[in-house]
């Protein structure tokens, strides 16, 4: 049991970075807090990936004399696809917060909610 | 030549982009758009005529053989798919000219149409790769293109639809992004056809089950499938008219197809059955017809109001791929296509109203269909269509659904179904009553026709509704090829 935890943890570090990301997502109301919630999850998925692509014992993809057995580059290459498509999501994300707080002059989302259904 | 064809559907637009953006103001990157955007169509045409003449196209990109390197497969599935999304493109475009011109800031121009080929890029990107990582990237490219592009619109609200697409949408791409990366920790591939010839020896796996429902989800987001439909009715309430009539026209079409993807080419025909997906998907469809439709009819405002039926809409589309036979999916897919005409026409019509008038909310638009009978006429019709009268598109494809549901003495669906037809029926009067028969709100306003430029457009998709709906041999012929390869028989 317990090396089966052990043995793991990198997934388990996966699954409650996924949960935090997720759940900040969902529960915060502040603009900000939920893009950090959401980098939060993505970075899980990262790790996630990061995972798959080891294998033990294997040293970094780069062809070397003696060296047998390397880590599957395939997954970290992906991986570093969505790393971009991430800080693009991020960049987009803050940049609509920036006119929010503009034309709202609040990044709260009741309050958001409010100034828009008093009108 | 014939072979880099689906390749240039996407490196033509994604090249041009740029290009537009740094364009000077004035109607030039119009104009590179548009000539982009037919062309894409014109290519899109001929590849669906290859495809059902010669068989699938294979394109390795780069030179590298499949399934090491990134594969484009093209058959009559994502043909067809991409013919509706580069036509629609096609014809959407001539519309912007004017509508953009109203709606966007003149600074924003260039980047409007740059943003606008981008998300054509990512749309037919998706339909044209055989690479469910690179399905991901593409969608990522569509997104971040349309979620800047709802940011346009003029209300400040649309800067937090924009918002709310982003955060939603981006938690479907990543769930759709573990689903991909957990298949591939168990087969070591991500190529379509690869996949779907080792998938079968390690279905049993919990970690391959877990991949597809977080595939299924993922994917359910970004189509709006009923419950997950919460970023759409803002999303196309508060962007730019014209941003709105191509996002509801082929975003969630071509969501559809990776689902019909995922489902039965990718995962073996039957897989789905084994699981709760099929069930969700009926249930997800009626629950979605019904809700979306009894809430559209609640809407004060015509934008908001079509993108509640839109909602329903998909619901049609999930219920046909809930039967899972070669009927339900000829329906989706001729829905998937008749849908994108009707709600390109309507959304047009729209559109022309708040070029003219600036707003859509029920009681500004009074008594305006006698002051613009072309446009109202456009909605009519649309709307006969949206209801599924003979003679109109929507006929059809309710025609069809009606069938696969009957096959499967599927009761229910079928009562759902004729129901959501009537709701449909009280909407559309609703907007009616309010443009023809309500006297006129501001009487000392005179408003006009809307330009003719805006007419053309909003009536080439009319008159393909009608047409459609009185000749069926291109829309189902071809929906039953594809659909005939989806559950694996011979047509």
């Amino acid at each position: 049991m317990m090396d089966f935890i052990i043995g793991h943890y990198n997934y388990w570090i996966v699954i409650v970075l996924m949960m935090v990301g997720l759940y900040t997502v969902i529960s915060r109301g502040n603009l900000i807090k939920k893009i950090i919630g959401l980098n939060i999850f993505q970075v899980s998925v990262f790790f996630l990936y990061i995972s798959l692509g080891t294998v033990e014992g294997g040293a970094a993809p780069i062809i070397a004399e003696g060296v047998k057995v390397y880590s599957n580059p395939l997954p970290h290459v992906l991986i570093l696809t969505a790393i971009v498509v991430g800080v693009a999501t991020t960049a987009l994300a803050l940049a609509l917060v920036v006119r929010i707080k503009e034309s709202y002059s609040t990044i709260e989302e009741d309050e958001i909610h409010n100034l828009d259904h008093s009108l | 030549m014939l072979s880099h064809i689906s390749l240039l559907l996407v490196v033509v637009p994604l090249i041009s982009a740029p290009v537009v953006a740094i364009l000077p103001r004035g109607r030039l990157p119009w104009a590179v758009a548009f000539i982009v955007a037919a062309s894409c169509a014109v290519l899109a045409g001929v590849q669906l005529w290859a495809v059902l003449h010669e068989g699938t196209i294979s394109y390795e990109l780069g030179g590298w053989a499949p399934p090491w390197g990134i594969e484009y497969r093209i058959d009559a599935v994502n043909a067809f798919v991409a013919l509706i999304v580069a036509t629609i493109a096609a014809i959407t475009l001539p519309y912007a000219l004017l509508s953009a011109e109203r709606e966007i800031p003149e600074d924003k121009i260039p980047l409007f149409y740059s943003a606008m080929l981008l998300c054509l890029t990512g749309l037919l990107g998706i339909t044209q790769t055989g690479d469910i990582f690179n399905v991901f990237v593409f969608l990522e490219i569509s997104s971040l293109a349309s979620y800047a592009l709802i940011s346009l619109g003029r209300q400040r609200q649309a800067f937090t639809a924009a918002y709310q697409y982003l955060i939603m949408g981006t938690i479907g791409a990543t769930f759709y992004l573990i689903g991909v990366g957990l298949i591939y920790s168990q087969t070591g591939t991500l190529n379509m056809q690869d996949l779907a010839t080792i998938l079968p020896d390690v279905l049993h796996l919990n970690t391959v089950e877990t991949g597809f429902a977080f595939i299924i989800v993922g994917i359910a987001l970004k189509l709006a499938m009923f419950p997950l439909h919460l970023w759409l009715p803002n999303a196309y309430t508060y962007a730019p008219s014209v941003v709105t009539v191509f996002l509801a026209a082929t975003a969630t079409k071509v969501a559809v197809y990776v689902l019909l993807r995922i489902l039965f080419t990718v995962f073996p025909q039957g897989f789905a059955v084994t699981t709760p997906a099929d069930e969700l998907f009926i249930v997800a469809g009626i629950a979605g017809i019904i809700t979306a439709s009894v809430s559209a009819i609640y809407q004060e405002n015509i934008k908001r109001l079509l993108a509640y039926s839109s909602v329903a809409q998909v619901g049609y589309m999930v219920l046909g791929i809930g039967f899972a036979s070669a009927t339900g999916l000829t329906a989706a897919l001729v829905h998937l296509f008749n849908h994108a005409l009707m709600k390109g026409a309507l959304f047009m019509a729209v559109g022309a109203i708040v070029y003219r008038v600036g707003a859509c909310r029920m009681e500004q638009i009074h008594g305006l269909g006698r002051a613009m009978p072309w446009t109202f006429g456009a909605i009519v019709i649309g709307g006969l269509s949206l209801i599924g009268v003979p003679g109109t598109a929507g006929f059809i494809s309710k025609w069809y659904l009606v069938v696969a549901a009957l096959e499967q003495q599927a009761w229910i669906s079928v009562a759902v179904i004729l129901s959501g037809s009537l709701l449909a029926v009280v909407y559309v009067g609703k907007m009616i009553e309010a443009l023809y028969f309500k006297p006129v709100a501001d009487a000392g306003k005179a408003v006009s026709e809307a330009p003719i430029l805006l007419l053309l457009p909003t009536w080439a998709l009319v008159l393909a509704n009608v047409y459609f709906g009185l000749d069926t041999d291109l829309t189902v012929g071809v929906a039953e090829k594809a659909a005939a390869i989806l559950v694996g028989v011979q047509p």
